[in-house]
């Protein structure tokens, strides 16, 4: 759960930061990080909570197709947070189950 | 609405492949893919593939892609990505949309190489934070430069999860056990010879019974198995760790397929159901070819060669090549598949394909 400095094959390139907030509080990302990449670098895992028995659920396939690591990205629920890629500023929080007004 | 002679829907190796032959050939071709970028699964394998020269042997798995994207430039491949195909129609066309439209295409032929999914196992907490498939761990560290977990333990000694832990600990990562649940290592000998150099423990006649943890995962619960492979009671053992791996296996992604009315057939060899396809790679639907894992789970160079033979076929059936060197190429993109297909575990495939192609 931190970010790899060096590798003995892939070159490690530093890249910019860029600020998002999660649940209020702000974190470091880099340049082209997905959403999910920046949360994990941090130690944040849990990234929504079920709708019905409030069980935490983080990543689990991590290319795009289980949706188990949606989140509400800028207000908007549902967002598949592990091929998303941040931006500066954006707002990240916890999806209480549906998200939104729905949950 | 834009007219492609072929529109191909998935741009990993398979619909690389297939895009860089049809284009080669002068066929007008759109690729799509969902990703914002694309390359499929390529870019996340570091390690030098095997075989010979024309499969790319020694090169790793992102320099093959790197140059696979190079090719389809060269082609005259049209790339749009971001664009998740949803819809294929009777007359030929298709829609695909990104978060905020939608748009339509229509092509003469359509080749799907939608790949597969990585299988999940249900167990006592499989859900927790830190349980995941062995192939985000990879994305994460080869692709996201962003370590997992400190401390893993893999499910399955298959080749994705014995290659997936060698590079989980090139990352900087340590992984506490392989879980096989036969008895007997399932991977290549060259991939399993490197953990155990490596000092992992592989535990055969072993599973995961729970995943527990606060929130996150925090220890697994393992046992041995008997020959049916139910846990023996009183064999548990409790190891730390805070991700858990699953590297059981692949399903091929037939949603579009079924969608579009291809016929499917079960083959449990090449991973459950798939298209029904023959050796040019048509599936029952006329103008609908498939390649790669989609047609069957098997590897990224035999997915690659699919790829050619179906955007090979594509463009005879265009009239852009005469039959003399159509079946020429055919049998050449064939004889490598067939060198592919060898060995203990490729026969196996080898003799599962043929029975779909007779299906």
């Amino acid at each position: 759960m931190h970010r790899i400095q060096q590798h003995p094959i892939l070159s490690v390139e530093e890249r910019p930061v860029v600020h998002i907030t999660v649940d209020g509080t702000p974190i470091e990302a880099r340049e082209g990080d997905t959403i999910a990449a920046a949360l994990m670098a941090n130690g944040i895992r849990t990234f929504r909570h079920t709708a019905r028995y409030h069980e935490p659920r983080g990543l689990f396939c991590g290319i795009g197709q289980c949706t188990d690591c949606v989140m509400e990205v800028d207000g908007k629920p549902n967002v598949k947070t592990c091929i998303t890629r941040v931006r500066e500023g954006m707002t990240v929080r916890t999806q209480e189950g549906n998200g939104g007004s729905a949950s | 609405m834009k007219h492609y002679d072929v529109i191909v829907v998935g741009a990993g190796p398979a619909g690389l492949g297939a895009a860089i032959e049809a284009g080669r050939q002068g066929a007008k071709v759109l690729l799509l893919d969902e990703n914002d970028r694309p390359g499929g699964q390529l870019f996340k394998q570091i390690h030098k593939f095997f075989g010979s020269r024309e499969h790319y042997a020694g090169t790793r798995g992102f320099a093959i892609g790197r140059q696979l994207l190079q090719e389809a430039e060269e082609a005259g491949v049209e790339i749009h990505l971001g664009r998740r195909v949803w819809g294929i129609f009777p007359d030929g066309s298709v829609t695909a949309a990104n978060d905020t439209e939608s748009v339509r295409y229509q092509g003469s032929y359509l080749i799907l190489a939608t790949g597969a999914s990585e299988n999940a196992l249900a167990f006592p907490g499989c859900t927790l934070p830190g349980v995941m498939t062995a192939g985000a761990a990879q994305t994460f560290a080869n692709v996201h430069h962003v370590l997992p977990g400190q401390n893993i333990v893999m499910v399955g000694s298959g080749n994705v999860g014995l290659i997936v832990t060698y590079q989980l600990l090139q990352a900087g990562a340590n992984v506490k056990a392989i879980l096989e649940a036969a008895p007997k290592l399932s991977g290549y000998a060259v991939h399993a010879g490197k953990v155990r150099r490596a000092g992992v423990p592989v535990l055969l006649s072993h599973t995961v019974t729970r995943a527990m943890g606060d929130g996150s995962l925090e220890a697994v619960e393992i046992a041995q198995v008997d020959e049916h492979f139910a846990p023996i009671p009183g064999t548990e053992q409790v190891i730390p760790c805070d991700t858990l791996c699953l590297a059981v296996g692949l399903t091929p992604r037939v949603e579009l397929a079924d969608v579009s009315g291809c016929d499917l057939v079960w083959s449990g060899p090449l991973g459950g159901k798939l298209p029904r396809h023959n050796r040019h790679m048509e599936s029952s639907r006329s103008n609908i070819l498939v390649a790669g894992d989609l047609a069957g789970i098997e590897e990224a160079s035999t997915a690659l060669d699919e790829g050619r033979l179906a955007g090979t076929r594509a463009a005879y059936r265009l009239g852009l090549l005469d039959v003399g060197t159509y079946e020429g190429r055919r049998a050449e993109i064939q004889g490598r598949l067939d060198r592919l297909r060898q060995g203990p575990f490729g026969e196996k495939r080898r003799r599962a394909k043929e029975e779909v192609w007779k299906a």
